[in-house]
This record gives structure tokens, sequence and C-alpha cells, in this order.
């Protein structure tokens, strides 16, 4: 394969759609160009003019895997905007939504996606029921999500576009014997979680080289709403600084924006999480890791995956503990004032850190918005580690197999492009 | 059991175009309960979210999220009807256009400030609900899906589709 142009028309077993135009030239790979090509829907520009209250609602609608981490984010943004500081309690059950939303995205992703490539199948409900091991997967595939399901319904009203949450705090609250039922599905799904660990701790896929990484990283536990974010360099960012720290790029081929740290390419999500802040994950997670956690720190791009099966642990271990710790009481929402301000969310969606800024004007509607989203921050990686994947396997590889290979380094980033595109495409462009 | 002996399946696409894909992930949320009935009962025919080998023929049920924002996709999406038996719309942005369809209410100077881009990357005038596009023979509103009655369509089309394999004989 000297020179050619190559068109794969869909990557699958994504969230979302995108295209990829690659050209190989003389035998190496002369530009990739990941486009991101949503049709634009423009949420930012829809929030303005409308109250702040109406604003987390209709940002999750941005994304449908992603919904409860943008309610999550633009609720921050918007109290942030105000001034108006949560309740403890709000802060637990809206740690047990990101719980909810965790187990069941990672779960959505390691199994359906992910999964299939590691056992040679196109469809994982194709896995066979009489191969113990392939039974094992099936069984527990859906009980883990089922379990982060039940979770986010419980707290957070629903596991797409959460309806308790709400500026100022939640509008209901779980029942005794809905808690008792989440504890009783956690723990059940916990051994579940320590099998797929084993399964893509023993996975052998390699990408590894030099990569630049960021993350939300907590003051305390390991989670995904709160600290600063910090960056492969050791450098720590306050969330009001989130500009000094993005560089907007605009490839103009792709409906999405794109991101530099200075000038650089950079990743987020797990993979970046569990870098930088493992220390933090809950006690009993990390007792039953054993040394799987000295495969961290790690630049191995596939290692992303056996991030987010730590996570499903770690999310598992912590929400039973915040369940079991707290009697939840009533508590109204606080009101949010009216007044003029700018605020800014920052949390870590399943698939990497996610930023909303919120202006709002002294008759306490929206002026400006502002999104940016984790896989628009991955994008420049990604072309840069597919056009070195490919460079790495030419000449002698058949391009049926660097086009599988191409998609599985994909899925391993976790792309939405629900939030930021829809399908993927390759073009090849070989003379 | 042998292959001849086994139950015919219904044969199934499912397809997103503009919107969030909010009723993809119900779907496969609802698989955590059914999936050994579902694996038994459809043949994916086209399922972007569950397999890569996806082919574009003849389905008994079309299932399609998401609004109409570009020709491209009304093109496709024309393309899915003459295929299928039944098409069916899911979730808000495929039966009433919105949210995705927000910026047809946009004020002038919003629809000035989005203008150019939609322009360069082509989108349509106007989104489009679905019906606007081609016949629907079912729908099932809500942002996203409600799961009950995404499941009470699922069971009343495969029982239409059903009649429709009794009635050839």
């Amino acid at each position: 394969m000297h020179s050619q142009d190559i068109s794969l028309d869909a990557i699958c077993k994504v969230e979302g759609h995108a295209k990829l135009d690659l050209r190989i030239r003389d035998g190496k790979v002369e530009h990739v160009h990941y486009q991101i090509q949503e049709y634009k829907r423009f949420f930012s520009k829809a929030v303005e003019g409308k109250p702040l209250a109406a604003i987390p609602p209709l940002l999750s609608r941005i994304c449908g895997t992603c919904s409860n981490a943008h309610v999550m984010c633009a609720i921050e943004a918007c109290e942030n905007a105000v001034g108006l500081q949560p309740s403890p309690q709000t802060m637990d059950l809206r740690h047990l939504t990101m719980y909810g939303l965790n187990i069941r995205d990672h779960a959505l992703h390691l199994y359906i996606f992910v999964m299939p490539d590691l056992y040679g199948k196109d469809n994982f409900l194709s896995f066979d029921e009489n191969d113990e091991e392939q039974h094992q997967h099936l069984h527990d595939c859906f009980e883990i999500k089922a379990a982060g399901n039940y979770l986010a319904q419980i707290v957070a009203g629903r596991s797409v576009h959460a309806t308790y949450p709400t500026l100022g705090g939640f509008n209901h609250l779980p029942s005794k014997e809905e808690i008792e039922e989440a504890i009783r599905k956690l723990e059940a799904a916990r051994p579940a979680a320590m099998r797929c660990i084993a399964i893509f701790e023993r996975c052998d896929w390699s990408f590894d080289r030099d990569m630049d990484y960021q993350a939300l990283v907590p003051k305390g536990s390991y989670w995904f709403l709160d600290g600063d974010v910090v960056t492969s360099h050791g450098e720590r960012y306050g969330e009001k600084r989130y500009p000094d720290l993005l560089e907007h790029v605009v490839l103009p081929y792709s409906t999405a924006s794109a991101y530099t740290h200075e000038g650089r390419p950079f990743m987020v999500g797990a993979l970046a999480r569990l870098n930088l802040a493992q220390e933090t994950l809950h006690l009993q997670t990390r007792e039953s890791l054993g040394r799987t956690l000295e495969l961290f720190p790690s630049t191995n791009i596939y290692r992303n995956n056996l991030a987010q099966a730590i996570e499903l642990l770690h999310s598992i271990d912590h929400a039973i503990e915040l369940l079991q710790g707290r009697e939840f009481a009533v508590e109204a929402p606080i009101r949010p004032e009216i007044r003029e301000g700018e605020g800014i969310g920052v949390v870590e969606a399943p698939r990497g850190t996610l930023y909303h800024k919120i202006v709002v004007g002294e008759d306490g509607l929206v002026r400006r918005g502002e999104v940016i989203v984790p896989t628009g921050q991955n994008q420049i990686n990604i072309e840069r580690d597919i056009a070195g994947l490919v460079d790495g396997l030419l000449p002698d590889t058949d391009r049926p197999t660097i086009e599988h290979e191409i998609e599985k380094l994909i899925r391993a980033y976790d792309p939405c492009m629900s939030c930021a595109t829809h399908f993927l495409k390759v073009d090849w462009d070989l003379v | 059991m042998n292959e001849q002996d086994k139950p015919r399946k219904v044969r199934i696409g499912w397809f997103s175009f503009a919107c969030c894909e909010d009723n993809t992930i119900v779907m496969t949320e609802l698989l955590n309960d059914r999936w050994q009935e579902w694996r038994e009962l459809f043949d994916f025919r086209h399922a972007r979210v569950l397999q890569t080998n996806n082919v574009l023929d003849q389905m008994d049920i079309a299932f399609i999220e998401g609004a109409v924002a570009g020709e491209p996709q009304a093109q496709e999406i024309r393309e899915i009807r003459k295929l299928a038996t039944l098409v069916v719309a899911i979730g808000s942005c495929a039966v009433t256009g919105m949210p995705s369809a927000q910026r047809n209410l946009f004020s002038d100077e919003q629809k000035q400030d989005v203008g150019f881009l939609v322009e360069r990357f082509g989108h349509l005038d106007q989104v489009l609900k679905l019906s606007d596009v081609i016949k629907v023979d079912a729908e099932v509103p809500g942002c996203s899906m409600d799961p009950q009655r995404f499941l009470d369509t699922v069971d009343s089309a495969v029982a239409q589709v059903r009649a429709g394999w009794a009635s050839e004989k």
C-alpha cells in the first residue's frame, strides 16, 4: 500500500457519527482529518434570553449518553454565576448522579463497544451463551448497566436527561426502600466489575507514545465534580482559569471546535484521571486492585479501557458508602438570586473534562453561553494517533486490518460525537 | 433446533439523525432486561450502536430518531422508507423536530449570528420533523422516549409484521 485513497463510511460502536479523511503518499500518512460533522443544533446560542432554571435541562439535550454530566455542569455554572452554594446533602446526591452515569456509560462502552473486538465478534449480542467466558460477560454487562441505571433513576429521576436535579438542590429524594435496593444491586454488580477489570488488565493491545493529558483532580475523594484541572506536566488551573488552559483551534473540515494546550494536543478521559489521581480512589477499590494500579500512569491509549473498568469499581464502592452513610432529609432547593454574574462549571464527564460557561444579566436572563466538550479536546490527539498508528502498519498491512485498527483506536478514546459530531466516514486519499 | 425450524426473525433498522441519541441510550438500557428475548426476536440489519457490519436492505421495522437538518439526511431517510415495511418515529426530535429544530424559532439577530454556519455546512434553512419528509406509521414521543410506550409500540409493530407474514402464506 504505497499511495491510495480509502473511504471508511461509518465507525460503529461509538456514540454519534464522524468522518475521517486519510491521505497516504509514498507510503506515509500525509494527513488525517477526523471530521466532526454533527448537524449543528446551536445550544450555546439557544441559551440566550432564557432564565437560569431553564439552562440545565436545555443543555442536557446536547447529548443523550452524557446528558446527566451536562445537567451537573450546567447547574454548577448557573449556581456559580449567582453565588449559590449547594448543601452537603445536595453535593452527595450529585456525586451519586455522576456515579450512576459512569457505571451505566462505562459498561456500555466496555462491553457493547469494545469487548466484541476482544473476541473477534461484530456484535456483543452475538456472544455465545454456551461459552463459559462469553456467557459470563453477557450477564455481567447487563447486571452492571442495570445497577447504574437504577442508581440514576432513584437519585436523579432518569438515567438520561435527569429530572430531579435542579438549581440549589433536588426536587425529589430516594426512599429508604429504593436506597436499600440500589445497595443490593451495586453489591451484586461488584464481582462483575472485578471480572471486567481482569479482562482489560489482560488485554495486550498497545499504542504507546509521548502524550500530554489533563483532568479535573479532586481535593479529597476520586470523584467527578470538583477540584482543579491538573496537567501531565504538573500545572494546576482553578476552574475560572480555563481560558488560559485551552486554545481554541478551528479545523475547517469539522463542525466542532478542537483544542490544544500550549500548542500541543492532549488527552482527557478516564486514563488521564487515573494517571493524575489514583491515590484518591476509594480505599476498598484500592485494596481490591492490588498491583493493578502499578500499570498507571500510562500513556498506552488502550489503558483507557482498563481505567474505565477501575472507575466502574470505584463508582460502585463509593456509591454504596454514600448511600449507607447518610439519612437523606427533605430540603427545599435553595432559590437562586436574580443578579448579574458569570459562572463556570467544570465536571469530569465519562469521557473527559466538560466545561460550561454562563453569563447572566441583572434581569436573571442568560446573555451568553459556552460549552467545551471532551471529544473536542481529544480531537487533535486522535488525529495524531491515527497517523502514528497507520504509519506503523504501513506498508505490509492490508486495508481492512488498518481500518479495523483505526476503529479500535478511536473507540479507546470513547468519543461522543453527539456532544460534538455525527458520522465517521474515512476517505482514503492515496496516489 | 434446525435453522429452518427457528422462528422467523423481525428485521430491524435503528437510525439516528440530528439529535442527542438519547433514545438509543434508552434502548440499550431496555436491553438490560430484554437482551435474551430481543436477540431471538430481532435480526438487527442496521444498528450502528451495536455492530459494525450494517446493511441497508429490506426491513420489517425501521426505528428513526432525530430531526432532519440536511438534504443528505433527507435522502437517506427516503431510502429507508422505501426499504421498510413500517417506520416508527422515535423521540421528540423525530416526532416534533424539537429541540434540534430550535434554530427555526431563533430571533432575527440569533439567525444572523448562526447563518454563516448554516450556510457553510450546507444545513437546511429549516430543521424538519420526520413526517415532513416521509410517511410515518407510528410515533413514540418524549425527550427521551417513554420506555413503556416504546415497548408497547414494538409489540404492536411486531404483531402487525407477523400478521403481514401470515397473510402472505
